[in-house]
């Protein structure tokens, strides 16, 4: 089934009655090349591409919930590729093509919109700071521009300018920036990948992971014992607890970041504003709701739900920043479970056991990734080699102090990010 | 989330810094290999469920806490002074 505007006009004639489901429940087999243990962008992302690019189609994502029930079905769906360091800079970038690319290529509407980011700044430090980001996001070949505030006045006239404790000196733009439908890139990769003969099975856990001379041989689940020849670990925030299975302490700690959506309004956020010295964020949905997000809690936690101080902290620094939300209802709250990595930035590689990889590490980030991560885990898994675009998310990079790349500059400690 | 304080008795979780897991208390030797050295300042058994903590009473007596909780439910299950742990362990 393809998507088109001629078969739009024809189901809406016709009483919708020709929209079929755009993937195949599957049930498991007994055996397949490859097992990709979690049905999230990542996970979804990473079986298209294997199946597009690498023709590998005897592959299983298995899901112990819905498919897209994680972190891509709730997040705050925003798209950039404004990264610093070497690493991440290419990754990101590659990632940011991908996604201008993506509605042509699974023919799905995933609703990209590049409305532009800016991130603000707050004095003289940080529009050096800011500059020197820019210049290097320009040498990654992606767009950056620096606004002065009067740029800032006439596009974000909304701002307090005249706050006290941070008063606004400028911001980066970057237009190509923007927001996606979370779910529908979830829906998209896995009708993609459903189509090229990928099972997707729901309901489906993984209990154990078979080894066998230091190589994987396959997974047990609750439905039933499956051999593979390669296994893939793409589980976000249960990172720890799948590479448990397999004997395996990972240099993660998963941790709870927040959001929230606001009822719906008449559109009056154009873009997606960052305020970073606030840790807050926002943009608006094509619904209307004002979608906006802080900081961890924290602290390590599983409960997919913070606690009330963040939720004030948020809320006052979107105070600070725009009052005119001041009079928005906030609709809902949720928390994520973030795998935090010690430098803040993620993991694509082979594991010490044979035919065993990992993706995993994505920290606050995940969602712009989702493309480039299934493209670059696929090509990783297909040829055993790293795809240029992902060289240095090494898992050993903390034992050897090569390629971490810790954005924000704290110090590679679990704590700091 | 509110954490009780040995000294202090019930408080605000924001009086609290949040350190990471507990492992500072199992320090390997300064002789130990390089593994050892990563496995300890990187590596994390990521419970889900009951976990030990190390957190730092920064606006209040300075204490350092050992705080078991459950990282699914957020119960604090109990709190102890670190140097009272150390002194069991050593």
């Amino acid at each position: 089934m393809r998507f088109s505007g001629l078969r739009v006009l024809k189901e809406g004639l016709t009483g919708n009655k020709g929209w079929q489901s755009h993937w195949r429940d599957a049930t498991p087999k007994s055996e397949y090349d490859v097992v990709i243990i979690g049905g999230g962008g990542h996970g979804l992302s990473t079986a298209y591409y294997l199946a597009k690019e690498h023709g590998i189609t005897n592959v299983a994502v298995l899901e112990k919930g819905y498919l897209g029930g994680g972190n891509i079905g709730r997040n705050t769906t925003i798209v950039r590729a404004n990264y610093f360091l070497p690493g991440n800079s290419e990754f990101y970038s590659h990632s940011l093509k991908l996604w201008e690319g993506l509605e042509e290529d699974l023919n799905y509407n995933i609703m990209h919109s590049q409305r532009g980011q800016i991130a603000l700044f707050h004095n003289d430090g940080q529009r050096d700071a800011a500059i020197r980001r820019g210049n290097a996001i320009r040498n990654q070949g992606d767009d950056a521009e620096l606004l002065s505030v009067s740029d800032l006045r006439r596009i974000l006239p909304y701002l307090d300018y005249e706050q006290a404790r941070f008063p606004i000196y400028g911001g980066i733009l970057q237009r190509r920036a923007g927001t996606a439908r979370h779910d529908a890139v979830a829906w998209g990769y896995a009708r993609g990948a459903s189509d090229r003969g990928v099972d997707l099975i729901q309901n489906c856990e993984v209990t154990g992971i078979d080894t066998e001379g230091g190589a994987a041989t396959g997974v047990h689940t609750t439905r039933g014992a499956i051999k593979a020849k390669k296994v893939a670990i793409i589980v976000a925030g249960r990172s720890g607890q799948v590479a448990a299975m397999a004997n395996m302490r990972l240099p993660i700690e998963s941790h709870v970041l927040q959001a929230f959506v606001s009822e719906g309004l008449k559109p009056c956020i154009d873009h997606v504003v960052s305020f970073g010295m606030g840790h807050f964020y926002i943009s608006q949905s094509d619904k209307g709701g004002l979608v906006f997000g802080g900081d961890l809690d924290m602290y390590a936690s599983y409960a997919a739900r913070g606690n009330l101080p963040l939720v004030e902290h948020v809320m006052e620094a979107g105070m600070t920043l725009m009052p005119m939300i001041g009079k928005a209802k906030v609709l809902r709250s949720w928390g994520g479970i973030m795998d935090m990595t010690p430098d803040g930035s993620p993991i694509i590689d082979k594991t010490h056991i044979d035919g065993l990889y990992l993706d995993a590490g994505w920290c606050y980030g995940g969602f712009k990734a989702a493309p480039a991560s299934g493209n670059c885990m696929a090509h990783l898994m297909a040829t055993d080699n790293y795809h240029p675009a992902a060289t240095k998310f090494r898992l050993d990079r903390f034992a050897t102090g090569r390629h971490l790349m810790d954005e924000e500059g704290t110090g590679a400690q679990h704590n700091l990010h | 989330m509110r954490l009780t304080c040995p000294h202090c008795g019930d408080r605000d979780r924001r009086e609290f810094y949040y350190v990471g897991h507990a492992v500072a208390l199992d320090r390997p030797a300064a002789e130990a290999d390089i593994a050892a050295w990563d496995d300890y300042v990187h590596n994390r058994d990521n419970p889900a469920g009951a976990t030990r903590d190390l957190w730092y009473h920064e606006m209040g007596c300075s204490a350092w806490v050992v705080v078991t909780r459950n990282t699914v439910t957020h119960e604090v299950l109990k709190c102890e002074l670190a140097a009272d742990v150390k002194g069991v362990v050593s």
